[in-house]
């Protein structure tokens, strides 16, 4: 322990590497294993074919049997390659099996069938990337269905999130007026309400108010959140009332500055709740799953859950669903990491 | 081709900027009548309304609904339609023979909740801040690609806790990668989702595995704040490395340490999402959490127990407004 410490604690001594530096690499490069490798197998997986993930022990990139169309036979058939015997060296195509021979075929010469020992033989094996997993997701799942309901679920909750949220946060930063810091506590004292101990009473609510099984049933419920006005109201106080007053001056209404003035100065805040209000929304289960029942309501989300719930899950389908269900949050990683782990390092929220 | 897409997406842009435009413009009148009308002191209440309307209806009512649903009984879905039970709820989720014994609880599943929720919420904090610590650690040293493994270990973060599931899933099953490791290294295979103990432990390391980037990454902004002269004086000292973790980085960490902990442990006590995807509870009970049985009592069962399922929100509701007063404790020592 006391060495593990000291690995960790240590810096590097001048010039050369010293040994707390290789832990370091050591426990970063275990890291990216174990962070990342998970991952990537999910990529590698989702292009292999249905027999490709069936098969123990998996290979890492989706390998195949090879196939060849032989004249007179319908289907093409499966390529071997032959080990031993008469014919070693060969490959041929397999007619049919019939214990532990097999009839088997040269597909430069189709007419004549061939006696082969099935140990004698192995597949032929051949890297094809399986896009059909991909391809066949449009018409078979109706993915497009919950690609939309996911899509216009974020993009709208994120739309009012920010609005409705900088408005209060407008009017708790750039007003004077009795009640507003007991506003502003009541706000932030919201986070002690987190939706898991509300989902029986916001079930009636939004029965009530006929949201179940409608894409809006997901989206009221979170869209005032007391991170986003925190986070705008901080911001927005850095912003000089002069302008404001300048404005005034002009003659401008209170509603077009708050929109034409206040809002452009914000946008760097707006930008870090967009953000993480397209990742909430977005990988968003517990609420959805309890207020959509129909299955053409579903998210991808819940879409992708009640798929790997069936009896006969077809891994390959799922797998190429999962991949593009994280391929977005994926992107918005890749551009704008820095803006994400700014804002979780500065104001401590997910 | 890419700038005819790069052409597009920008009339796409501004296209949406000046529908945004015409919203605003829009709202531009009733908003000044309402201006003219309230007069400039109430008008901060029209900016206000929209939050409060949604924070009254969906966050604040249902409070009030909540304590209404405990102290009623039946299957009904109506307010006035459940009959008043007083405590009866609370009575029978407290109905044990003895409190050691969940199987000797009227509402076992409750207690097997209350039981796995403890122990995931111990070994999942501890094991994860112990992770995170050392990865910030490592991670605020002078490394070559620091940025690089920095986003390595926060990327799992974002991925929404169904593909974190599937992703395990996928590895854990019988005849996933580990096995297949394991089977090439001449040892024994295991079914790690239908053994209860090692079910158990997937789901702490795999929330582990899902969420220690985002604390690993408040606690790098906690050791980055640690000013250098600190350290040069304890290596003008010649202290060891030991004792300036000890001495030095420890202490300066604290306040950040402290909200990490309480975070983790708010986060913990709700656990859901992932470990339903990835064991749905099993096998048995043994992965079973206190919001999933709030969730099958009220939502998945035959009949529908609304009243059980809201006192058990409350009683859920408590602990985590104890941790929230420790969190806000924690944040203002740090901020001081």
């Amino acid at each position: 322990m006391k060495r593990l410490l000291a690995m960790l604690t240590a810096r590097r001594g001048r010039g050369q590497l010293h040994w707390t530096d290789w832990a370091s690499y050591l426990h970063l490069f275990l890291g990216l294993l174990v962070m990342f490798g998970p991952v990537l197998w999910l990529v590698l997986s989702s292009f292999k074919s249905e027999a490709g993930l069936i098969e123990f022990p998996p290979r890492l990139l989706p390998y195949e049997q090879a196939r060849a169309s032989v004249d007179g036979y319908p289907q093409p058939l499966p390529l071997f390659r032959i080990t031993a015997g008469d014919f070693k060296g060969r490959e041929l195509a397999e007619v049919r099996r019939i214990g532990l021979q097999a009839q088997m075929v040269d597909p430069a010469s189709p007419g004549d069938i061939l006696r082969v020992p099935t140990q004698d033989r192995e597949r032929v094996m051949r890297l094809r990337f399986a896009l059909e997993n991909y391809a066949d997701l449009a018409g078979k799942f109706s993915f497009g269905t919950y690609l939309w309901n996911s899509v216009f679920i974020t993009a709208m909750a994120t739309l009012i999130t920010l609005l409705i949220n900088s408005m209060a946060a407008f009017a708790l930063s750039k007003y004077r007026f009795s009640g507003r810091d007991a506003i502003f506590v009541t706000i932030l004292a919201t986070l002690m309400i987190p939706p898991t101990i509300i989902l029986v009473p916001n079930f009636f609510i939004a029965s009530t108010l006929g949201l179940v099984n409608s894409p809006w049933g997901v989206i009221w419920p979170g869209v005032a959140t007391p991170t986003g006005v925190f986070l705008l109201r901080q911001y927005m106080l850095t912003i000089p009332d002069e302008l404001i007053d300048a404005a005034r001056m002009d003659n401008a209404s209170e509603w077009r500055i708050y929109w034409r003035i206040v809002l452009p100065l914000s946008a760097p805040a707006l930008a870090v709740l967009a953000i993480f209000s397209v990742m909430w929304r977005w990988n968003e289960f517990l609420w959805p799953m309890i207020v959509l029942n129909k299955s053409e309501t579903f998210t991808l989300q819940l879409a992708l859950n009640s798929f790997q719930g069936e009896l006969t899950t077809s891994w390959n389908y799922l797998l190429a669903m999962t991949v593009l269900t994280l391929l977005p949050v994926t992107a918005i990683f890749a551009l704008l990491q820095r803006y994400i782990t700014q804002g979780i390092a500065s104001a401590g929220v997910k | 081709m890419s700038d005819t897409v790069a052409a597009r997406s920008g009339t796409l842009a501004r296209l949406g900027a000046s529908l945004i435009g015409l919203v605003f413009n829009l709202a531009e009148r009733p908003m000044a009548l309402a201006q003219r009308v309230l007069g400039p002191r109430r008008l901060p209440w029209v900016f206000l309304t929209p939050n409060l309307v949604v924070f009254g209806i969906f966050t604040f009512l249902p409070i009030a609904i909540d304590v209404y649903y405990s102290l009623t009984g039946g299957a009904q879905l109506l307010p006035a339609d459940r009959p008043f039970v007083g405590a009866q709820n609370f009575r029978e989720l407290f109905e044990c023979e003895s409190y050691l014994d969940p199987t000797s609880c009227r509402r076992d599943l409750f207690w097997f909740g209350i039981y796995n929720t403890a122990e995931f919420v111990v070994l999942q904090v501890g094991l994860m801040v112990v992770f995170s610590l050392m990865t910030a650690l490592v991670l605020n040293r002078k490394i070559l690609g620091r940025g690089f493994f920095r986003a390595v270990f926060f990327y799992p973060v974002l991925l929404s806790p169904v593909v974190v599931a599937l992703i395990w899933k996928w590895i854990l099953q019988r005849q996933g990668l580990l096995n297949a490791a394991l089977d090439g290294a001449g040892l024994s295979t295991v079914n790690w989702l239908l053994d209860a103990h090692w079910a158990f432990g997937w789901t702490v390391f795999v929330s582990i595995w899902a969420h220690m980037g985002f604390y690993t990454l408040i606690l790098l902004a906690g050791l980055q704040a640690i000013p250098r002269d600190v350290y040069e004086a304890a290596e003008m000292d010649s202290a060891g490395p030991w004792r300036v973790f000890r001495r030095i980085t420890l202490p300066l960490l604290g306040p950040n340490l402290a909200v990490v902990v309480v975070l983790a442990l708010i986060r913990a006590v709700q656990i859901f999402d992932e470990v339903y995807v990835l064991t749905g509870g099993g096998p048995g009970s043994a992965t079973t959490f206190m919001v999933q049985y709030i969730f099958q009592t009220a939502f998945t069962q035959q009949v529908r127990q609304y009243g059980l399922a809201a006192a058990a929100s409350l009683l859920l509701a408590g602990v985590l407004f104890g941790l929230t007063l420790l969190q806000l404790r924690a944040m203002r020592s740090k901020d001081r």
